[in-house]
């Protein structure tokens, strides 16, 4: 299970690789790298998000969970691969022209903000830091992932063109996982509720 | 179908053009939808036989040319021009037409005559992007009667020796080689002659990103991407980046219309 999990994760590299070296990657590659990268990113961000609420839901699924760190740190992988197309093939490994971008560019901000917020996520994606912090510091700490997914989508709009509107799916489906949060935590809450045992209702009344 | 032009010796020297395939492939004519790819697939769905030109507004000659009399008007040239898109990416195009120059001076402007406004075609039913892309139709561009009456301005009908294909802007169209991509409005059905400034596309939708003027310039950026530094289109992937000129690397034939302009005021 965990090497199909490896191999999905791997495919979209794999066919970047390929598409490469059979020179398929468009009239204009490095605009073709980056989209790729970017939305890997955020598509593997968004099963990450997807994991919790569909175990909650569905608790047959719960097993899921076991896949979540390993498709983060994959996440983390794309994009850094999209920050290094960043850093080569638009600025050209120039640091001036990267201070300049960071300085002017507020696409670019977010898209830097959004990377570094996975880089503490993906240092402390050991079982060892999980020990180490605890389960509920680990847990707290991961809440980082709705921010960088959230600084991803804003980096993804501000740098398309107005009138386009590509970013949309993913925004509606990150979108819609953050949401689902609080909802499947109500739908739980009300569920339990509906559980209490009679003697604590009387107890209440007392 | 094959044009009968000549090559015109004075442009494209050392430049070597985007492929045919490429230059067919990779636009932006969001009246058929805003993915490069879209509008070769879509746009064989504009019909371009009949068309006719309306030249109207502040002109002693208010004419309406068909395809025909604009191919006949004066010799037609091919001229191999630079093509720098606001997105950071360029080609080199062989261009067929000749200056607009010459369609303006046929028509006999008014003095009071400016500035003139380029409208591209509006058929909801041929142009899908019209109806999802939601942006102020039609399409509106335009030029200051100096920039337009410059000999680099083209009145472009066809491409790589042939008649634009549809994607590129057919039947008609203008080139200005030292301004971003957009302002060389596509399709055009009328040519306007206005006193003030018109009403341009992009500088509608985000006024603080795309003047008017528009001219390609390495140190205006844009808010997403520098323009210092342009992607070659066609290239290996290694070898894509390259420095953008000034004025698109136009500036000893064009820099005079800016004299005494401040160009990051009037981008």
């Amino acid at each position: 299970m965990k090497v199909l999990v490896h191999l999905a994760c791997l495919l979209p590299i794999a066919w970047l690789v390929y598409a490469g070296f059979e020179n398929n990657l468009g009239p204009d590659p490095t605009h073709t790298v980056t989209f790729f990268t970017g939305r890997s990113t955020l598509r593997l961000l968004a099963i990450t998000l997807a994991i919790s609420p569909v175990r909650k839901l569905i608790p047959k699924l719960g097993w899921l969970i076991r896949f979540r760190r390993l498709v983060g740190l994959y996440a983390f992988f794309y994009a850094c691969l999209h920050l290094l197309t960043y850093v080569w093939l638009y600025a050209g490994f120039s640091l001036a022209a990267m201070e300049q971008d960071i300085s002017q560019r507020r696409f670019i901000v977010a898209g830097l903000a959004a990377w570094l917020l996975m880089v503490p996520l993906a240092l402390t994606s050991t079982n060892w830091s999980i020990r180490k912090l605890g389960g509920k510091n680990w847990n707290r700490l991961h809440k980082l992932t709705y921010a960088a997914a959230i600084a991803g989508l804003v980096h993804y709009w501000w740098g398309v063109k107005p009138g386009v509107t590509t970013p949309m799916f993913l925004t509606l489906l990150i979108g819609g996982l953050l949401l689902a949060r609080p909802v499947v935590k109500a739908i739980r809450e009300g569920k339990n509720g509906d559980r209490k045992p009679p003697v604590a209702v009387g107890a209440e009344k007392m | 179908t094959k044009l009968p032009a000549t090559p015109n010796p004075n442009y494209g020297k050392g430049l070597k053009p985007t492929s045919y395939q490429d230059v067919t492939h990779y636009n932006n004519f969001y009246e058929f939808g805003t993915s490069k790819s879209d509008p070769s697939e879509n746009a064989w769905r504009l019909k371009t036989e009949p068309w006719t030109v309306e030249v109207e507004g502040l002109v002693h000659k208010k004419k309406t040319f068909d395809i025909d009399q604009l191919m006949k008007l004066r010799p037609l040239e091919d001229r191999v021009y630079r093509f720098r898109c606001v997105e950071a990416w360029s080609m080199v195009i062989p261009w067929v037409g000749y200056s607009l120059s010459e369609l303006i001076k046929a028509c006999d402007p008014l003095s009071t005559a400016r500035y003139v406004q380029f409208i591209s075609v509006d058929r909801p039913n041929q142009e899908p992007g019209i109806m999802s892309v939601n942006i102020p139709w039609p399409y509106s561009e335009g030029l200051r009667m100096d920039e337009a009456m410059h000999p680099l301005t083209l009145l472009t009908l066809g491409l790589y020796g042939e008649a634009l294909p549809n994607q590129s802007g057919a039947p008609v169209r203008v080139i200005v080689p030292w301004k971003y991509g957009f302002k060389s409005a596509k399709s055009i059905v009328k040519i306007r002659f206005v006193k003030n400034q018109p009403p341009t596309t992009w500088n509608l939708i985000a006024p603080n990103e795309y003047g008017f003027y528009s001219n390609v310039n390495p140190n205006v950026d844009h808010t997403p991407w520098s323009q210092a530094r342009e992607r070659v289109i066609g290239a290996p992937i290694w070898k894509q980046l390259q420095p953008t000129q000034m004025f698109n690397g136009y500036a000893d034939e064009v820099a005079g219309l800016y004299k005494g302009m401040n160009l990051n005021t009037y981008y």
